[in-house]
């Protein structure tokens, strides 16, 4: 089966959830509203003439002013039985960054989703352990959105002066074998 | 009796490992909930190293974002180059010359070889071992001194370049290599003598940090983690780039999925690694390194400094860079840690929309837990060692 072909059996059986297919450079996306994004990852993964086992990557995306909706997840797909790749797209607002997390299908979304909650502030509902990885964990703001800046004033992190205070403090502790 | 049960009676303690401990390869910190010996827990801790290089790479143009990528997984940095210049040129649609594609599979295999032999030093360094980590050390600083040669460069390298590589190699540099490669396999059973069939590495290894191959997959795992579960998924063969569907070579598998089998399956990656390069060395073409696509190749620095057209062109896509098809491109190669793709977004500038880099470290950082749990404190060391993670490429 193609993957333009898996796309349209997508748009049969979700009819409602398929916004647009494209391809570009022999890579098929298949863009999304993101209600039923765990129904239909589970329907990909389960049918044997898909299933798509191996989830390569998620990923979020950030269209500020460029899209109505300005936020996409993206989840790269692998069939290693069938050789086949698929790109799941699904569209997230702003004003209601939630996605139903996908960790119940395959387990190795965890740390993508933390991520992308982490760097763009996405939250993923049903997830076990969703808390910031890459930044520090009382750091502000979502750095890879669009509107964070690449440069900021020269403002140490928060965190940094209760490193010293702890530092000096542990300079201080005489240990008592 | 009472008395002898109440002495030993123990409490859950959790202990930070890391992140500066010489057995967690980097800054990796876990935290482990202990019940004696036995981790109860484990929570591992990343980030310690990151430098926000997708959010750098788009604010760069697609040639000054290349340097990035020696910076994710920085002891093969040759691999990651490889993968990044062929998803940007999958993205511009273009094609590197015949010579440089098996440049780039050469010198991609030499650096699969360096890393191997990195892991399989501090591996068993981690374990007990001191000698093999002796003896990897110099075979890499062969492969080291021929980078050198190559390019100038030992660790940071970005010799491939998007459209080819950045200089034609010399026959000094074919000799040299071809020396290497007639002489590595010897050096092979070297290390095999010392580690395979001792007893303690067995003892260590053997049954330890089980996955299965379903769980495997489940999980997202590439490279030697997928492959010694059992599954024979390589990038290389099941969507072959640059020269790797015009050499012959085999994809090993382990059965188990515990740490021995990934050994095993590593060392013989290091074997078809050398007979990879021995057969490109045997069959490199003739003909230009770079892709003749003004638009989207820097011209020859030569002529740059001669030539006025050639000038301007340099600066047009140095600074303004190429202009770009609008589209979205995933393109994954293997490396020696697993599968790293590389995902562009283009608005149809020169720069990219979003860059995204699938880190295979990343990954496999994140299956520890499911190693470590249930087992004893010291096979945390083993597994955190067989799992073989860069920080620098977990973090990005």
């Amino acid at each position: 089966m193609e993957p333009l072909e898996i796309a349209e059996k997508i748009k049969e059986i979700f009819p409602e959830e398929v916004l647009s297919v494209s391809e570009f450079r022999g890579q098929v996306s298949v863009t999304l509203m993101k209600n039923r994004i765990r129904d239909i990852a589970r329907y990909l993964h389960d049918d044997p003439d898909l299933y798509f086992d191996y989830l390569v990557d998620v990923c979020g995306v950030d269209f500020l002013g460029k899209k109505e909706k300005r936020f996409e997840i993206v989840y790269q797909l692998y069939s290693i039985k069938h050789r086949r790749a698929l790109r799941l797209k699904a569209e997230v607002s702003e004003q209601d960054p939630t996605i139903d997390s996908v960790t119940s299908v395959w387990v190795g979304a965890n740390w993508h989703e933390r991520e992308t909650f982490d760097l763009f502030g996405i939250k993923f509902k049903g997830h076990p352990d969703l808390r910031r990885i890459l930044m520090p964990e009382d750091w502000e703001g979502h750095p890879l959105r669009k509107d964070y800046p690449l440069q900021g004033p020269a403002k140490e992190w928060s965190g940094f002066e209760d490193v010293l205070e702890r530092s000096r403090r542990f300079k201080d502790y005489e240990w008592q074998g | 009796m009472e008395d002898i049960e109440k002495a030993f009676e123990t409490r859950e303690l959790s202990i930070s490992l890391g992140p500066q401990h010489p057995a967690t390869h980097g800054v990796l910190r876990l935290v482990l909930n202990l019940q004696g010996e036995n981790v109860m827990k484990c929570t591992p801790y990343v980030g310690y190293l990151h430098r926000g290089i997708e959010k750098l790479g788009e604010n760069r143009t697609y040639f000054s974002a290349l340097p990035l990528s020696d910076r994710l997984d920085y002891i093969s940095s040759m691999n990651n180059n490889v993968g990044y210049v062929n998803a940007v040129e999958k993205l511009f649609g273009i094609e590197a010359p015949e010579r440089a594609k098996f440049i780039r599979t050469m010198v991609a295999e030499m650096g699969r070889i360096s890393s191997h032999i990195i892991w399989l030093g501090t591996h068993v360094l981690d374990i007990g071992a001191t000698t093999p980590f002796l003896y990897a050390f110099r075979e890499r600083e062969i492969i080291m001194d021929l980078f050198e040669m190559l390019c100038g460069a030992r660790l940071t390298v970005s010799y491939p370049r998007v459209g080819g590589v950045r200089n034609d190699i010399s026959q000094e540099f074919l000799d040299k290599l071809y020396e290497f490669v007639l002489d590595f396999p010897s050096k092979m059973d070297d290390y095999e003598t010392l580690v395979t069939e001792n007893r303690v590495w067995k003892a260590r290894t053997v049954g330890i940090g089980v996955i299965s191959a379903e769980e495997a997959v489940n999980w997202g795992l590439t490279g030697g983690m997928l492959r010694g579960s059992g599954v024979d998924y390589d990038v290389r063969k099941y969507a072959p780039y640059d020269a790797y569907d015009k050499v012959e070579f085999d994809i090993p598998i382990g059965k188990t999925g515990d740490c021995y089998d990934r050994y095993i399956v590593r060392m013989q990656e290091m074997r078809q690694a050398n007979r990879i390069i021995k057969q490109c060395i045997e069959k490199l073409p003739a003909g230009a390194v770079m892709a003749d696509e003004p638009k989207f190749t820097l011209p020859p620095k030569d002529l740059v400094l001669k030539d006025m057209e050639h000038l301007i062109h340099q600066f047009i896509l140095i600074t303004k860079g190429p202009t770009v098809p609008e589209g979205e491109i995933y393109m994954g190669t293997e490396v020696p840690k697993g599968e790293l793709g590389f995902y562009f977004v283009s608005d149809g500038t020169g720069r990219p929309y979003r860059m995204r880099v699938r880190a295979p470290s990343y990954v496999h950082a994140s299956v520890l837990p499911r190693l470590c749990e249930g087992g004893m404190i010291a096979d945390v060391i083993t597994n955190i060692g067989t799992i073989d993670i860069v920080l620098g490429e977990c973090d990005r």
